[in-house]
């Protein structure tokens, strides 16, 4: 019976050391070990993009990474989106253009739209289209979410 | 999910030494978006994931006048967004650019792909098309298998007990020569292929005569399928609508598709013929450099 593994990781800019057994997902680990329940679970296996964190700058499905593989790695999630002045603008542009219902899917949209507008800040729409379509929204119909992050990247290049 | 060990060694030996203590209750992991989901799933159980990522060799992405060697650890993003592979083989990257989402893309190999041996992987027609080799190691030392050979039926494949996938290595592409592959889906994206084929040719200084081609297939059967006689068919013609049509029809001729939630077997040969003739255009106008 494999024991605990202690990993050493950083999560929003903060160095944090957590116990976990290797069966552990990143997103259970960041959840159940950790406490940061921004990151959502929807499927468990990487359809639905809810638990979308970005790890050494790429984002991915924490579903489908393993707790111990972020030793040593930069995690990025929900959580450290919003700075202390307020909301990242793609965060007020998700309240502004209704762009949520339920909300479960939101926190995955919002860390791989601000992956998008980070690296492509003039992104179009079929480009955001494209990369949004490993994030799944049962409540929206997309076009709120996209017309958000449309609205986002001008907000980002202003 | 049970418990399980994890591994992480970081030279190929500590890995092959690993995995030859564990023989069949180790499997490796690279980007993991199909083991851990098996694992999750119940489908498969075993004692310990060996962690590939941090080998050398498994990470090396090397493009040379002897071709390109893809680690098998390599992630998806990596070989569509480095310019120089993607402008000497176009047919990788549309299958690396296709296949799941930008998530799985940010993780998932060329390599786990080619091992999880799925009918349906994307990747694997236009490593098949374009002559990639899969090089193992193992207990007993090197060996070198065709990928064409590597899949042996659904979720099977030559490695035994104790072998990793070290590396996919394809030849540098022949002068005036191009590939491509097209699947069909009846989405826009996130899908798995009711059929896919990915193409390869070889004209001459001319681009009006073909001299080589292959031609391979996915969903189509128990594992990725070379359609042979349907490349072969091409080699010495001219291209012309009638060449590319009868192509079409030999590669359909060498799907074994089954009727399934995605497709049928009538729905699935006409669709192979027809992205067969997609993909020969594509690779043919690629290889003239019109695109």
């Amino acid at each position: 019976m494999p024991g605990l593994v202690h990993v050493t990781t950083t999560i929003n800019g903060n160095q944090t050391d957590f116990l976990c057994e290797p069966r552990q997902s990143l997103l259970e680990c960041l959840r159940d070990v950790v406490g940061m329940t921004g990151s959502k679970e929807g499927c468990n296996d990487g359809n639905c993009g809810a638990c979308t964190v970005n790890l050494d700058g790429r984002i991915v499905c924490s579903c489908l990474v393993l707790g111990v593989e972020a030793q040593g790695a930069e995690v990025n999630t929900i959580e450290g989106v919003a700075s202390a002045e307020g909301l990242h603008p793609i965060q007020q542009s998700f309240l502004e253009n209704a762009a949520l219902q339920c909300g479960i899917c939101t926190p995955g949209f919002i860390v791989a739209a601000k992956a998008l507008l980070d690296a492509e800040p003039d992104a179009d729409e079929a480009r955001i289209r494209h990369w949004l379509a490993g994030n799944l929204c049962r409540c929206t119909g997309y076009d709120k979410i996209v017309r958000a992050v449309i609205d986002a990247g001008e907000r980002m290049r202003a | 999910m049970r418990a399980i060990d994890y591994v992480a060694p970081t030279s190929l030996s500590d890995a092959v030494s690993v995995m030859a203590q564990h023989g069949d209750r180790a499997r490796p992991l690279a980007g993991g978006t199909d083991i851990i989901v098996q694992l999750r799933g119940g489908r498969r159980e075993l004692d310990a994931l060996v962690d590939t990522k941090k080998i050398p060799e498994l990470n090396a992405l090397n493009l040379s006048d002897s071709g390109l060697q893809i680690g098998a650890a390599v992630p998806c993003y990596q070989i569509y967004n480095n310019q120089a592979v993607a402008a000497a083989y176009p047919g990788l990257i549309d299958a690396a650019s296709l296949i799941g989402s930008i998530q799985i893309q940010g993780r998932a190999t060329f390599g786990g792909n080619l091992c999880n041996a799925a009918p349906s992987g994307d990747t694997i027609p236009p490593v098949i098309t374009q002559g990639g080799e899969a090089h193992i190691n193992g207990p007993n030392g090197w060996r070198t298998v065709p990928t064409e050979d590597f899949c042996t039926g659904p979720g099977r494949n030559v490695l035994e007990p104790g072998e990793l996938l070290v590396a996919i290595q394809i030849p540098a592409p022949a002068a005036h020569s191009g590939s491509a592959y097209l699947r069909f889906i009846p989405r826009n994206e996130m899908d798995i292929a009711v059929a896919g084929v990915s193409s390869t040719v070889v004209l001459d200084a001319s681009g009006q005569t073909i001299q080589s081609a292959r031609i391979a297939l996915a969903s189509v059967g128990p594992t990725p399928i070379l359609a042979t006689a349907a490349g072969e068919s091409l080699a010495g013609k001219a291209v012309s609508d009638e060449a590319i049509e009868e192509a079409g029809r030999l590669a359909s001729e060498a799907a074994t598709p089954i009727t399934d939630m995605r497709g049928t077997i009538r729905q699935r040969h006409h669709l192979v013929a027809v992205l067969t003739r997609r993909t020969l255009n594509i690779a043919i106008r690629r290889a003239r450099g019109e695109e």
